[in-house]
């Protein structure tokens, strides 16, 4: 590779992502997974609960939700893990850009190949869930707003396992507490909105939050990876 | 100014230092806690609405506040050892995390054993109850994370950046009664004007406050005398004191 000293921020940003998005689309499996797993741990709960639609609307944004918290768990392994296993994170710490925007880079290309298509599939199965037809724009927003907050604490708890062997059981204990607050707010947001109110308040904390760790949370990550990598 | 602090950097002074305090802290522990027990659930005057069972209130309040301090003191001592280095704030930090999920179980446990008579539900998902939980999977957490590690240098750093994310949750904790309309009830005692509560009341609190506060110290003394012998195990003073221990 031909050294390049003068790689701009925006230059090292962007080529992060170009890097990993282009790994994550020749793992396809990696992107699929999560996505599967979602749709089947949606679809597990009108089996256990009974095919009644009035509950099944009533508790489809607790489900929703609750499976999007799992499956972004599921994938979270996938952010420093193979990178720290090769040592190339190594060479991302010791490269000359702040790690703030290495960091902020991962974490928005792990968003866009995790957190993106479960937007996209969330409508769907909101349907197969009788979700009260006021509650869709709530949804979405809330998606839209909460998953990359979920991506943004669950890259602190990765970044703090990454050195341990069994981190997988580890990191759900950490980052899960962290998850609770998107999900009270989200789903009082969509609970909000069915009931023809006005969700305008948890969506303002929601983003609060989002913009909150989108600050905060890449400098613990780089903090954390610091340690990790010793 | 901080000169005088110098010394107690040393593992060997703080060990000693604190070996010369545990009898103090003892005695006033048993001291405070015979008298604040005692009266609180003696002497002082039943609650004209909810009887003698408001008497938890004595273990319940305590053991409430304390989580929350014990949760910003090991944060504070994390956030010491981070920046500054110190080993010693990493080793109280480590000696802390256990006592504080202890109390914030018990104060959980007492509230629900108060809820069940007064609210009539040992459990609700209000917005206090559901933060201090929070606070209490953040503890095993951090706890969990320090086990994790062989190297407990890197286990104190990675459970320090931890428990620093988790502050967050303390104003949450605090402000929840404000914030929210909960079932439970707003701040009594913890609060910067007079306590909104008779004086008979709130003197025995004062001493089951005080005497809860000092058996937490005496614990969390004990375990920091511990943590440093454990991670000071290859110098020579402590194989000294193994030694002039061992003889005994």
């Amino acid at each position: 590779m031909i050294p390049n000293q003068d790689l701009s921020y925006k230059a090292a940003f962007s080529l992060i992502i170009k890097r990993d998005l282009t790994i994550a689309f020749r793992h396809r499996d990696d992107i699929m997974n999560p996505l599967l797993f979602f749709i089947i741990v949606v679809t597990l709960f009108p089996l256990g609960i009974g095919p009644e639609s009035t509950t099944l609307s009533r508790i489809a944004p607790g489900i929703i939700w609750v499976a999007a918290l799992l499956s972004t768990l599921l994938s979270l392994d996938r952010l420093f893990k193979s990178d720290h296993d090769d040592g190339s994170l190594e060479q991302m710490l010791l490269s000359p850009h702040p790690v703030f925007i290495l960091v902020l880079a991962k974490i928005i290309a792990h968003w866009l190949v995790t957190g993106l298509p479960l937007i996209f599939i969330a409508p769907l199965l909101a349907v197969l869930l009788h979700l009260n037809e006021n509650s869709y724009g709530a949804l979405m927003l809330t998606l839209l707003l909460g998953t990359p907050i979920l991506s943004l604490l669950g890259a602190i708890g990765v970044a703090l396992t990454v050195g341990i062997k069994k981190g997988g059981v580890l990191l759900s204990l950490l980052v899960l507490p962290l998850y609770i607050p998107v999900l009270i707010f989200a789903t009082s947001a969509i609970d909000t909105a069915a009931m023809n109110l006005p969700y305008s308040g948890q969506l303002a904390i929601i983003a609060a939050l989002f913009f909150g760790s989108l600050t905060l949370a890449p400098f613990a990550v780089s903090s954390a990876l610091k340690v990790s990598t010793n | 100014m901080w000169k005088w602090l110098h010394p107690y950097a040393n593992p060997e002074v703080s060990y000693h230092f604190v070996g010369k305090l545990l009898p103090w802290i003892s005695k006033i522990t048993i001291l405070l806690l015979a008298i604040g027990i005692v009266w609180a659930l003696v002497f002082a005057p039943a609650d004209y609405q909810q009887g003698d069972s408001f008497r938890i209130f004595y273990i319940h309040v305590p053991t409430a506040i304390l989580s929350m301090s014990i949760y910003i003191a090991m944060a504070s001592a994390a956030f010491c050892s981070l920046v500054w280095q110190f080993k010693l704030a990493d080793a109280s930090a480590a000696a802390m995390a256990p006592v504080g999920a202890v109390i914030t179980a018990i104060a959980l446990f007492t509230g629900a054993a108060w809820g069940k008579p007064m609210w009539g539900t040992w459990w609700i998902w209000d917005a206090r109850l559901t933060s201090e939980l929070v606070l209490l999977f953040l503890y095993l957490g951090i706890i969990a994370l320090h086990n994790a590690f062989e190297d407990k240098n890197l286990a104190g750093k990675a459970a320090g950046i931890l428990s620093l994310v988790g502050v967050v949750n303390i104003p949450i904790i605090k402000y929840s009664v404000e914030w929210w309309n909960t079932l439970h009830q707003g701040a009594t005692v913890s609060k910067m004007e007079a306590p909104s509560m008779s004086i008979e009341m709130f003197l025995p609190f004062v001493f089951s406050f005080l005497g809860i506060a000092m058996l937490v110290t005496y614990v969390i003394s004990i375990r920091f005398r511990t943590e440093l012998l454990a991670r000071n195990g290859m110098r020579p003073w402590v194989r000294n004191l193994i030694t002039e221990e061992g003889v005994k």
